[in-house]
């Protein structure tokens, strides 16, 4: 199955030191290479469009490894670029692509000119699935200059780019790459909240003080149950947004990644919490989860700007149509 | 392993789309008139002419066999009803414990003519159910009771004392938790239940507890010799405690959990129509997504059910979060709205935010407290 051709491949080919040389600013090109050639850039699509077909349950499998593993590459976005030009008739990428949207370019004489914010591995990539207004254009390696370095709070890059490019491949948009990648990264969090979970299963039962484990005290327990609770909602928030991305309702997108969000930085701060002072450092692999968890949330589309157009609907919806808009997210 | 699976739910099938909508005008019709305030009683609103009119309609008892009054329903379709009562603030109270767990556990232990003599009537909304679990000495720690029943001949001789049994002065029945050997140094064993008729029973009395609202939904209840026939016992003797947790999984899994101040949201909602205000939109956003979410989860909850699978971690799970949730609405509502809590202000919005402010507590209480809950999903952790 492919979740296990993951575990594999990550379990051999991404250790700690290859975490630590993407954190100082190299592009893992041999472990993208091995994505490459176990197809997962095309995973989401379906077998017509040369995908693996896989059902909603064994993407969500495949999307979650990328966040269990805090994999230091752009696959997801790949993987919704993909999703994306492929709906749209675009041709694919043929290397690691970037996801945005940036309705502030101009389009003018046949080119597309500006700028575009914070894009994963911006200077790594052979194209960006890139919308404007209600157009998508794929955007090849050679349509941009790195107009400004940036970092993540995971230390991984974030340059924003200057688009100046002669249109050569767009189509009509069809659903946001915000949405996409908001969904992506839903899935990320509720596998990072998972190897959080278990990392601090792990160190609560190992760690001795006061004579017993940790994990004999009924308040870490509590916590250890909060986190679970944390780690489910996660879950069936990505599964929600990602049910939503199919049928291109927004706001079920947006609920999944709310909830998504919110329990990125709650599942992080009690794990860091359970973890104590180690927990703070680079000597022990918990801050790969919880820097990634402060990363992911904040990305494709901000807390505010996604609550704002969930909350404007129930306000919009009003007293009397706020359950009947609830069931159908 | 840490992950607690939550299996995503089947996509809504035809015939509970066709429910939904069924049902929701059945409930327009019959909730026509009732206030805001009335509303936000939900799950304790106790109205026995309702409760017919669920019965009769067919939405009682809707995953039992046909043979004894049910409707052999999806538990996914029964969740439709149970959500949409939920949301719309029916009086529920008549038939919510029988429905949800009395009746259920009398269909898994209960003899053949104790479920032809009760089932038939809870599926038609005429018998109401209360619970005998809690003791003044035993709440959290269920095996610590002391009410005893002692076999004499046909019958058992009752004594001891409930508490908290909420509608027993209204309530036909209640399945009565309680010791038929042994002494509370035996914890689970020696324990049995008995189906104790609350109406009838020489040797019970029924108290009120008022609650800090001023309002009459729990009782005390004394038994003192009182005689309860030997046909009456559920189940079998000394299997009480496994029946009593089959029964609290019953009751911790539906969406109660995070739906009993959702009559705030709605008066939160109208209040800000139109005001244009970012800070309401933000909440109101981060508030809608939790609650999705936390339905989601229920849902997922009803699928194991579906598929007869344990569903008890999940539950305690949902129920946990659930009840954070739905404590949390009124201080949410407080951060957006200035408005002084008023129990008896003709007023919607004062007379439902005071309602929630009073109810709240108890939500992290009954059915398991939340350290009761912790403990069960840390133990499904692995931790102990």
């Amino acid at each position: 199955m492919l979740a296990e051709m993951i575990q594999r491949l990550f379990e051999r080919s991404l250790d700690d030191k290859a975490q630590t040389r993407a954190k100082d600013g190299e592009w893992l090109g041999d472990l993208w290479g091995e994505v490459a050639e176990m197809g997962l850039p095309l995973a989401l699509l379906s077998e017509d469009q040369g995908g693996f077909g896989l059902s909603p349950a064994e993407q969500g499998e495949a999307l979650r490894l990328m966040g269990l593993y805090a994999v230091p590459l752009p696959v997801v976005e790949t993987m919704g670029a993909n999703r994306l030009l492929a709906k749209a008739g675009l041709a694919l990428a043929e290397g690691p692509a970037g996801l945005a949207r940036a309705d502030d370019l101009a389009v003018a004489g046949g080119k597309l000119t500006g700028t575009v914010a914070r894009v994963a591995w911006g200077d790594s990539l052979d194209c960006l699935a890139l919308a404007v207004g209600d157009t998508l254009y794929r955007v090849p390696r050679a349509g941009w200059t790195i107009a400004e370095p940036g970092t993540s709070a995971n230390f991984h890059p974030r340059p924003t780019l200057r688009i100046d490019w002669a249109i050569d491949a767009s189509a009509p948009l069809p659903h946001c790459p915000l949405a996409e990648g908001a969904t992506l990264r839903a899935f990320q969090i509720a596998g990072a909240l998972e190897a959080a979970l278990d990392m601090t299963l792990d160190h609560t039962a190992t760690r001795v003080q006061f004579g017993k484990p940790l994990q004999k005290n009924q308040v870490v327990q509590h916590e250890l149950a909060k986190l679970a609770g944390e780690l489910a909602c996660a879950t069936a928030a990505a599964d929600l947004a990602a049910e939503a991305l199919e049928r291109a309702d927004v706001l079920g997108v947006a609920a999944g990644t709310l909830r998504a969000r919110e329990a990125a930085g709650a599942g992080a701060s009690i794990a860091a919490q359970m973890h104590g002072a180690i927990g703070f450092t680079r000597e022990h692999r918990l801050h790969l989860y919880t820097t990634a968890l402060w990363t992911w949330r904040d990305e494709f589309g901000g807390q505010v700007g996604w609550a704002k157009l969930l909350g404007a609907a129930a306000l919009e919806a009003g007293g009397a149509g706020y359950w009947p808009m609830v069931t159908e997210l | 392993m840490s992950v607690i699976p939550f299996p995503a739910p089947p996509a809504d099938s035809a015939e509970v789309l066709a429910l939904r909508t069924e049902f929701r005008a059945f409930l327009a019709k019959q909730l026509e008139g009732r206030t805001p305030r009335q509303r936000s009683d939900n799950w304790y609103g106790y109205d026995r002419a309702f409760s017919r009119a669920m019965g009769q309609a067919g939405y009682l008892g809707m995953t039992w066999p046909k043979q004894y009054g049910g409707h052999e329903r999806s538990a996914f379709e029964r969740a439709v009803v149970v959500e949409e009562c939920l949301a719309a603030g029916a009086p529920v109270g008549a038939h919510w414990i029988a429905d949800r767990q009395s009746g259920p556990s009398i269909l898994k232990f209960g003899t053949e003519e104790q479920r032809q003599s009760f089932l038939p009537r809870i599926a038609a909304g005429e018998l109401s159910f209360g619970i005998g679990m809690s003791e003044p000495d035993s709440g959290s720690d269920l095996a610590a009771t002391r009410t005893k029943a002692v076999r004499d001949g046909d019958v058992y001789r009752v004594t001891g004392t409930k508490v908290w049994t909420s509608f027993a002065h209204e309530a036909d029945f209640a399945i009565l938790f309680c010791r038929t050997s042994g002494t509370p140094a035996d914890r689970h064993n020696g324990t049995s239940q008995l189906l104790l008729d609350l109406k009838h029973t020489p040797g019970l009395t029924i108290k009120p507890i008022i609650d800090h609202a001023g309002q009459h939904h729990f009782n005390e209840m004394h038994l003192e010799e009182a005689v309860v026939p030997a046909s009456m016992l559920l189940g079998e003797e000394g299997q009480g405690w496994d029946q009593v947790m089959s029964e609290l999984a019953f009751e911790r899994s539906g969406p109660e959990r995070f739906l009993s101040s959702i009559e705030l949201l709605v008066q939160l909602i109208e209040v800000l129509k139109g005001r244009d205000s970012e800070a309401a939109q933000i909440t109101l956003g981060r508030v809608t997504a939790r609650l999705a979410v936390l339905r989601r989860l229920s849902r997922s909850v009803a699928a194991m059910l579906q598929e007869k699978q344990n569903a008890g971690l999940q539950a305690a799970i949902v129920k946990d979060v659930g009840a954070l949730f739905e404590q949390g609405l009124p201080d949410i509502a407080r951060e957006l709205v200035d408005q002084e809590p008023d129990p008896r202000a003709a007023g919607a919005y004062a007379s439902v935010l005071a309602n929630i402010v009073h109810n709240a507590p108890s939500w992290s209480l009954r059915g398991g407290t939340r350290e009761i809950l912790r403990g069960i999903i840390a133990r499904g952790l692995g931790t102990r």
